[in-house]
């Protein structure tokens, strides 16, 4: 009567730790180059290496730039910190996939489509979207920096076992409703909190028919509702997805592995903490209009009125229309917008690419609008070229750029001005996250796509 | 990193009350490229405390000189969002020892255990209570007792047991890091690989 996080989780335990948090294993640490280099530090001032470097894959994404990739990265902080990366990964033995190597890209891209992320492993990064890994059925959670060094130290973090949640979304998907719609409506129905302290599992046959491009999607925003972790039990999609990329399994070994992932699902009578269960029917095309993600509408809704949010949160609501130039009530459809962005580990695969050419093709980007358009990963680069996607994309006047997190969080030159509207793909709206006074709606790559064409906000099934 | 013994400390707070405070807040994402640990009270709350030129944002709390210490008082779900140690440490550097609220976020609640920040989680009630005493009185004193376990607002004598593990207790009080733990008990983690195989 487990569920399928228990056991993955029971797998891993080391030791319990007297009145205090388990030892777990890890099976695999992902590093980029912002939130690694203090643990490197912390093992060269103990003298120490890494215990298991096989287990440990490195990638700079954060900083890099999405143009000219193939020199130098202008920006000196920058250079330094990808750099150190590079110094790291070599002194210490460890695999790196550096800039303009083939397989480099968002970290949490990479993973699963080179087959490092499988079903049933426990995986850690310093990086709260580490939560997107669980889509393969695996234990998959954000650390910190002083965490990162326990693992590279010990292979092993010491971890509060968190609750268990089960979501399930139980239908059909309307048209032009994608994972991330999805995600943005159980964060507004759970708030940015309501999944803190838990580990979620998603369930019900609208997730089990998605793809898993999708169900990548949907356990990245895991963390914006709070949730330490999101998962989805693993099936055929899943092995169909994983069969062949290079670092899965191949031959006997393989098909051991697959007969063990099938037994990696939730017993009929296991019990969660909580349970929630939302129709697939209930969901249209979501964007958010406030300063966090789980400050989210219908695009076709209105803004709610402050008398409807509780007392305590009012100033906070308050703070954040203002920043936003929004006001209680107000419709969005049809407000301008300068700035389009499609990328980032939570749309940036190619299934978001195909979604946006979809709209796109045979029409024109609004001649007022900026769109970065940047793909997760060389290998969704090479992707979107061979299905022609990138001529589709061209003839309506976008430019692809060079893969990384770009705009997500504009540590690199993309960023969106002050005072500026960017409909993004990504999945944090926080003050200032895309630019000093920037402001972002969250959306789906159609209604990026439906931006992108008409300049405003758009209901992207007027389109499809 | 200073691990700085913890025991009792009695001092008055700075008040944040908004809920949803996000580790994009308390450190901008452009002041993560240092490859150190130091420095990053600077940029703490950069964007509220500064205005794009530079200049000190005079409404801000932080830039009221009738509030200060090392007490930081905020709204539900504090440190929510990135995952950036880079939050716990600017909030360590600027000299904050401890943080209340009535909800912590999981990943940024252990950055700040792990560089000897202590997050005291208390009731709704006492933190809306602590917000009005200091609104009356920016001197109002906490007294956050890690060996009792107690927190008290100075102001009505309310006080709260928090809670914490007795393992991380330990840490925090003999300046101790989960490292060290790890370190000591290797055995235990190359049996359990030979088992696992």
């Amino acid at each position: 009567m487990n569920t399928l996080f228990d056991k993955i989780w029971d797998a891993h335990v080391v030791q319990k730790v007297e009145d205090g948090p388990t030892q777990l294993y890890i099976d695999r640490l992902y590093c980029h180059e912002v939130t690694s280099p203090q643990a490197f530090d912390e093992l060269r001032a103990r003298g120490i290496g890494c215990l298991r470097p096989g287990r440990i894959f490195c990638m700079p994404d954060h900083n890099i730039p999405t143009q000219n990739q193939d020199k130098p990265i202008e920006e000196p902080v920058s250079r330094k910190q990808v750099d150190t990366l590079v110094r790291n990964a070599r002194e210490f033995g460890l695999e790196l996939f550096g800039m303009m190597h083939p397989k480099n890209g968002i970290i949490h891209v990479v993973g699963p489509e080179q087959g490092l992320t499988l079903p049933g492993a426990t995986i850690v990064c310093g990086d709260s979207h580490t939560s997107t890994h669980g889509a393969m059925g695996a234990v998959a959670f954000g650390i910190g920096t002083s965490e990162v060094g326990m693992v590279m130290a010990s292979q092993c973090i010491l971890q509060q076992k968190p609750r268990t949640m089960r979501i399930s979304v139980e239908g059909t998907l309307g048209r032009g409703v994608t994972a991330k719609d999805v995600a943005l409506y159980i964060m507004t129905q759970m708030s940015t909190s309501g999944a803190t302290g838990y580990f979620v599992e998603y369930a019900g046959s609208a997730i089990r028919s998605m793809s898993m491009e999708s169900r990548l999607t949907l356990c990245n925003l895991s963390i914006e509702m709070g949730a330490r972790g999101g998962m989805v039990a693993p099936d055929d999609i899943t092995f169909d997805y994983l069969k062949g990329r290079e670092y899965a399994p191949k031959g006997e070994a393989w098909d051991k592995a697959v007969a063990y992932w099938r037994t990696l699902r939730s017993d009929t009578d296991a019990q969660f903490d909580e349970e929630y269960t939302f129709r697939a029917e209930d969901i249209e095309p979501r964007i958010t209009y406030g300063t966090n993600p789980g400050m989210g509408m219908g695009v076709s809704e209105r803004i709610p009125a402050a008398e409807s949010i509780d007392e305590a949160g009012r100033a906070s609501f308050r703070k954040s229309l203002d920043y936003m130039g929004f006001s209680e009530g107000e419709k969005l459809t049809g407000h301008a917008i300068d700035y389009v962005f499609v990328g980032s580990c939570t749309n940036g695969r190619i299934e978001d690419f195909r979604a946006f050419a979809q709209i796109v093709k045979g029409r024109q980007k609004a001649p007022g609008v900026t769109a970065w358009i940047v793909p997760g990963s060389w290998s969704v680069q090479r992707q979107i070229a061979a299905e022609g996607i990138d001529k589709i994309l061209e003839a309506a006047g976008f430019e692809i750029r060079q893969p990384g997190c770009s705009a997500c969080l504009a540590m690199n030159e993309d960023k969106v001005p002050e005072g500026k509207y960017c409909v993004s793909t990504s999945n944090r709206n926080f003050e200032g996250r895309q630019g000093p006074g920037a402001r972002t709606i969250l959306a789906s790559p159609y209604t990026a796509a439906a931006a992108a064409i008409t300049g405003c906000i758009t209901d992207p099934r007027e389109f499809l | 990193m200073k691990k700085e013994k913890f025991n009792i400390i009695t001092d008055s707070c700075i008040p944040l009350p908004l809920e949803n405070i996000d580790t994009d807040q308390i450190i901008p994402a452009r002041f993560l490229k240092a490859t150190t640990r130091e420095g990053f009270g600077e940029n703490l709350f950069r964007d509220w405390r500064f205005d794009k030129e530079g200049r000190r944002i005079e409404s801000f709390v932080m830039n009221n000189p009738s509030y200060k210490g090392c007490i930081l008082v905020a709204g539900k779900n504090f440190g929510c969002g990135s995952s950036r140690e880079h939050a716990a440490w600017a909030i360590a550097d600027y000299g904050f020892r401890v943080v209340v609220s009535s909800f912590f976020a999981d990943i940024h609640k252990n950055n700040e255990l792990n560089n000897f920040v202590l997050p005291v989680v208390v009731s709704e009630d006492f933190l809306l209570a602590l917000f009005k005493s200091i609104d009356a009185n920016p001197s109002t004193q906490v007294t956050v007792d890690l060996p009792a376990q107690t927190i008290t607002n100075n102001a009505t004598g309310a006080s709260e047991r928090f809670e914490i593990n007795g393992y991380k207790k330990h840490c925090l009080m003999n300046g101790l890091d989960d490292i060290d733990f790890l370190l000591s008990n290797k055995h235990k983690i190359e049996e359990y690989e030979k088992t696992a195989q």
